[in-house]
């Protein structure tokens, strides 16, 4: 027996139809019985098209004004302190002019400014490269901008670390729990072998909350939507010269600095 | 029959341990766990419910576990608006551990029985079963 073209179209149509008429009726069958239930953001929540940070550093003055935001983020996210730089694991810390802006330092600055430490955190850059090379796309860029690492599909190969030209990223060679001075019971810890970094405190902003250290930094650090023209950074920024941490290499920094004059610094 | 008391009680030691498993069980066998629900935060509801029905929760908790971190951590929508309606804030330790803040005669009960052991506790933090009255409830509003 032999069948025409036709024929042939025929049969095929109609067993297509049938199959995804079965398709229809199986997910009708086994569909999940929680249809109602969904996802929402919390009402309260701040929200903004592209977060970015401006950070003055004319208002850090005494050695108490960097303790202040350093502390808050340590004990609020549960970070350990194994006591040696080697283990260290930072969301947010300092380091020399030097150090913080390679190649911007002049011969004849301000000796202040080259000894003054300088606040750094994740840069949450617009063209991340440490997600470009996470191989499960733990760490990933969020719709708002902020680069967030998914804890739970890190498997600690530090890709990321090798990208980030910034040294925003640690991993945790040790288990962290037992050189954590005091454990806050609402967030999680971290385990050996994960690699973590600052997260613009996403669990406050979904509060409705400003990070951490904007809010303990009194004024110092400035945080908003970089889109709009209306929001605290923008202002900062269009009232201010501000630089960023090697902004050469196309990453697309989103954190700001004004630096200010000697007698400020 | 030469040796034949010897080959008995042979047979009786090789009986006696083979059906060993057997009557080890007896009186053990089908202990089914009874995870506990009389926790502080728990006595306060009006009404004893979980945030799904119950015959959900037991088989499927594991996966809505799964849904709520990815939703919070990965879309950053941390609000689940259950199947009745009721919204809870997706959290782990302070949402499902604040009522069943009795870990280990909760879901230990279960685990250990059925031999599984999240990797969870290794981060999220166990609520402190020794201490009383966990903070007054923010997870439902
Ligand atoms: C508002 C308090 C409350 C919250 C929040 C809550 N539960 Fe429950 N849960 C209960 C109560 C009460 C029961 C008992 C329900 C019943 O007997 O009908 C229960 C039952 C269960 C059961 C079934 C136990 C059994 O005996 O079969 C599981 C599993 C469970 N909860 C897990 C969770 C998980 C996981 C979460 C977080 C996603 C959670 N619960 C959040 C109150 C809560
Ligand atoms: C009614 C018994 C029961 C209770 C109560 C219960 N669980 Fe479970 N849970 C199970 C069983 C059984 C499994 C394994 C299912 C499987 O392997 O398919 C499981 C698996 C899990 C898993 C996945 C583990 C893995 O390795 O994939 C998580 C996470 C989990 N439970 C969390 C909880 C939490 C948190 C609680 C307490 C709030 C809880 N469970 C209470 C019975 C229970
Ligand atoms: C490597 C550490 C780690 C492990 C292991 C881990 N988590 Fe998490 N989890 C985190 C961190 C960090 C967050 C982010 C908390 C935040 O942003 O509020 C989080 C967030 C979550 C959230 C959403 C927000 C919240 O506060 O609860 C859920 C739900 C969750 N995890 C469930 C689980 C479950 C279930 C397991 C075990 C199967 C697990 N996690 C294992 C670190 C971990």
């Amino acid at each position: 027996m032999s069948i025409d073209r036709r024929e042939f179209l025929k049969i095929a149509g109609a067993s297509a139809i049938f199959a995804l008429g079965g398709m229809a009726i199986v997910n009708d069958i086994v569909k999940d019985n929680l249809e109602a239930s969904q996802f929402s953001p919390e009402p309260g929540a701040l929200t903004a098209r592209k977060w970015a940070m401006v950070i003055d550093m004319q208002k850090f003055k005494t050695e108490d004004d960097y303790k202040k935001v350093i502390n808050v983020c340590n004990s609020i996210h549960n970070i350990p302190d194994f006591g040696n730089p080697k283990d260290e694991i930072k969301w947010i810390w300092t380091d020399t002019f030097e150090h913080t802006f390679p190649g911007q330092q002049q011969e004849f600055m301000p000796e202040s400014l080259e000894r003054m430490p300088f606040v750094m955190l994740c840069n949450h850059c617009d063209n991340p490269p440490c997600v470009r090379v996470c191989p499960t796309k733990a760490t990933f860029k969020r719709k708002d901008g902020i680069v967030m690492q998914d804890m739970h599909r890190c498997i600690g190969c530090r890709f990321c670390m090798a990208a980030c030209p910034y040294g925003s990223r640690s991993f945790n060679w040790r288990d962290p729990r037992p050189f954590i001075k005091k454990e806050n019971p609402e967030y999680p810890t971290r385990t050996k072998g994960v690699v973590e970094k600052c997260t613009f405190c996403v669990e406050r902003l979904a509060k409705g909350l400003m990070p951490a250290c904007v809010e303990a930094s009194n004024g110092a650090m400035i945080f908003g939507d970089l889109t709009d023209p209306n929001s605290e950074v923008r202002k900062a920024l269009s009232s201010n010269y501000s630089i960023r941490r090697k902004p050469e290499l196309g990453t697309g920094p989103n954190i700001y600095y004004i630096i200010g004059g000697a007698d400020n610094a | 029959m030469y040796d034949g008391g010897k080959i008995l009680f042979g047979i009786l030691i090789f009986l006696a341990f083979v059906t060993f498993p057997f009557y080890n069980d007896i009186g053990k066998a089908n202990v089914k766990p009874e995870p506990k629900i009389d926790t502080p935060e728990i006595q306060k509801l009006p009404q004893k419910k979980c945030v799904e029905p119950k015959a959900f929760m037991k088989a499927e908790h594991m996966k809505l576990l799964n849904e709520w971190r990815d939703s919070a951590v990965r879309d950053g929508n941390r609000v689940y608006v259950a199947s009745d309606g009721k919204r809870y804030i997706i959290s782990l330790q302070n949402t499902c551990m604040r009522c069943h803040s009795n870990k280990k005669e909760f879901c230990d009960k279960c685990h250990n029985y059925a031999e599984v052991n999240p990797y969870c506790w290794d981060c999220h933090i166990a609520p402190k079963e020794a201490k009383i009255a966990p903070k007054e409830a923010k997870n439902e509003y």
